[in-house]
């Protein structure tokens, strides 16, 4: 399956992935409605890491794993992989335990407090490419045909 | 081949999906005490809480046991197995033959034996969906509730009932509650918090009398000599492996079904999962049940694998939970009391006002435990952490940053895990 791969060289800590992955996920898909205007702001699915003041920096997000640890932890049964390969949350049916935050060991499961439901990358499914590989200007995310590692 | 699971929860389904990878023509038949479909089971204390519906109760989509081609036997219970015949008897009467043998019965709640407890009516243990069903159909009745047992079920169970508007008071026998799971100050913590909602937590105490007229409760009676009054206990004192039924056959039970790296039994043909197994322990090596459920779901998939004929092997059991105590989040994970502390190096973080803390536990060069309270973002790196042995020697001094992360990591292991493979046009 294709997955997003980083080339940390490549990162310069400019973080429009996240605001790309929030506007993508958000009721408007404007980032400015976005972030100024829609009650509950969605929170990024990759994060941007950065040490020593950027001078490090990567993206990191989900590898939709073929044994995939959320799924495995999760009690609700609300994390399923499908025969495409993408791993999804079904937001209706989490229930905010965050035992898949516990599990992931790429730290790719985000908290969302204000909806107390799992948040995680779902490759969108409504492009082409995710969201964030398209707007990272220096072609840092590479979304290809790829094993997990 | 005749594939035949007894337990229908995380276990079975691990099982399940593990086989049907390998083999899409065999008959699986998974056979359950219970009436449901496999079910969120920690989900019963937000069901009981009101904090979900039974809508959300199914682990499964409605399609699963159609799509795996399971034929599912619902409140039916196995009396015996005979390993020698490979078949299984139902308490209906009924022989269910098998090529591949999966035991994925979980745990049966314990009830000790106390003065008084047996013929009283309001007495409830809180592992099922049924027993959650029951309690709520009750609550109208229910005033005072005491919970024997300050261990995860027990606060869950008096966090649900506390929900429902009831009076709890917490009697464990330690001297602090979460003493399995949780370290001191974690525990803490966690009853500082139910404290704060009204939640009685004694300590060092136990009941020793059930009181009351007939079938009716008027309260218990502690080993202190104290009386608290309440209408209905929850016994909440620890889960056993349920193996009970394998009496008479050849089947090695030692605490629980004792299993190899893939889940083999002491006979062959049959395999064990979940909680009702004693399996390897990441750290030490040694077998004991490990009532968790990624592991049971691990387990599951590993045995499942092996019933089909190939192999994958058990990187070993290690604990993990995440825990919400009145919204303060918690997880743990690994060794979280180190038994010889010379042995182990510990770094800790408290801000118990604001219901935070941080601790990591260290042997050598190896994360081999954590616990984390309040802000427990990408705890799973810690996780990976563990399984993997990375030396954390250069980032040691990172590990009890709030924003710790793969940044903080070697660039080798950064590369490893996130960047692409072969030539990127």
């Amino acid at each position: 399956m294709k997955r997003i791969y980083t080339l940390e060289d490549a990162c310069i800590g400019c973080h429009l992935c996240e605001v790309a992955c929030i506007t993508e996920h958000s009721l408007s898909k404007d980032p400015v409605k976005a972030f100024l205007h829609e009650p509950a702001r969605p929170i990024s699915r990759c994060t941007v890491e950065e040490w020593d003041g950027g001078v490090v920096s990567l993206s990191t997000t989900c590898r939709h794993c073929d044994e995939p640890d959320c799924l495995r932890a999760c009690i609700s049964g609300a994390i399923q992989k499908f025969d495409s390969g993408v791993v999804r949350v079904d937001a209706e049916q989490c229930v905010g335990c965050w035992s898949c935050v516990m599990a992931c060991p790429y730290g790719a499961v985000q908290r969302n407090l204000a909806k107390k439901k799992a948040n995680k990358c779902d490759l969108c499914p409504d492009r082409k490419n995710p969201a964030c590989v398209d707007a990272c200007p220096n072609r840092a995310l590479v979304y290809k045909e790829g094993n997990q590692k | 081949m005749n594939y035949v699971i007894i337990g229908n929860s995380v276990a079975a389904v691990g099982a399940i999906r593990g086989i049907r990878t390998i083999d899409p023509e065999g008959n699986i038949t998974v056979i359950s005490r219970e009436r449901h479909t496999a079910y969120g089971r920690p989900l019963i204390s937000y069901l009981l809480g009101g904090l979900i519906t039974e809508k959300r109760m199914p682990y499964l989509p409605p399609d699963f046991y159609e799509q795996h081609r399971v034929n599912l036997l619902l409140n039916s219970e196995v009396i015996a197995v005979d390993d020698a015949k490979k078949r299984v008897k139902l308490a209906s009467g009924e022989n269910v033959p098998f090529d591949r043998l999966l035991i994925a019965t979980g745990g049966d709640p314990f009830i000790p034996p106390i003065e008084g407890l047996a013929d009283k009516e309001k007495v409830f243990t809180f592992t099922t969906w049924d027993d959650a069903a029951k309690l709520k159909g009750l609550a109208a009745d229910i005033e005072r509730v005491v919970v024997i047992g300050g261990g995860l079920i027990g606060l869950k169970a008096a966090e649900g009932l506390y929900l429902l508007g009831k009076k709890v008071t917490i009697v464990e026998l330690a001297d602090r509650i979460l003493s399995a799971a949780f370290d001191r100050p974690a525990g803490r913590i966690v009853a500082k918090k139910m404290k704060a909602n009204g939640i009685d937590v004694i300590t060092e105490d136990t009941v020793v009398r059930v009181d009351g007229e007939g079938a009716a409760i008027s309260g218990v009676t502690l080993k202190s000599g104290d009386f608290i009054p309440c209408d209905t206990l929850i016994v909440a004192i620890g889960v056993r492996p349920a193996a009970g039924f394998l009496k008479g056959s050849s089947v090695e039970v030692n605490r629980g079904v004792v299993v190899d790296d893939s889940m083999a039994t002491s006979v062959k043909g049959v395999f064990a999962a979940g909680d009702v197994a004693e399996a390897r322990d990441f750290f030490s090596g040694a077998k004991n049940p490990m009532p968790i459920w990624p592991d049971a779901y691990i387990q599951g998939d590993i045995a499942g694998t092996a019933m089909a004929g190939s192999t994958k092997s058990y990187a070993g059991g290690l604990a993990m939970n995440s825990i919400e105590f009145f919204k303060v989040s918690t997880i743990s994970m690994g060794i979280t009391n180190p038994p010889d502390p010379a042995e182990y190096e510990v770094l800790t973080y408290l801000d118990a006002e604001n219901y935070q803390y941080r601790k990591i536990v260290l042997k050598g060069n190896l994360l081999v435990g954590a616990v984390l309270v309040g802000n427990v973002d990408r705890a799973g790196i810690f996780a990976g952490l563990i399984r993997e042995k990375v030396d954390v020697t250069p980032f040691r001094d990172k590990l009890l940053a709030t924003d710790f992360g793969f940044i903080h990591l070697t660039k080798e292991i950064r590369s490893t895990l996130f960047a692409p493979i072969g030539k990127v046009a």
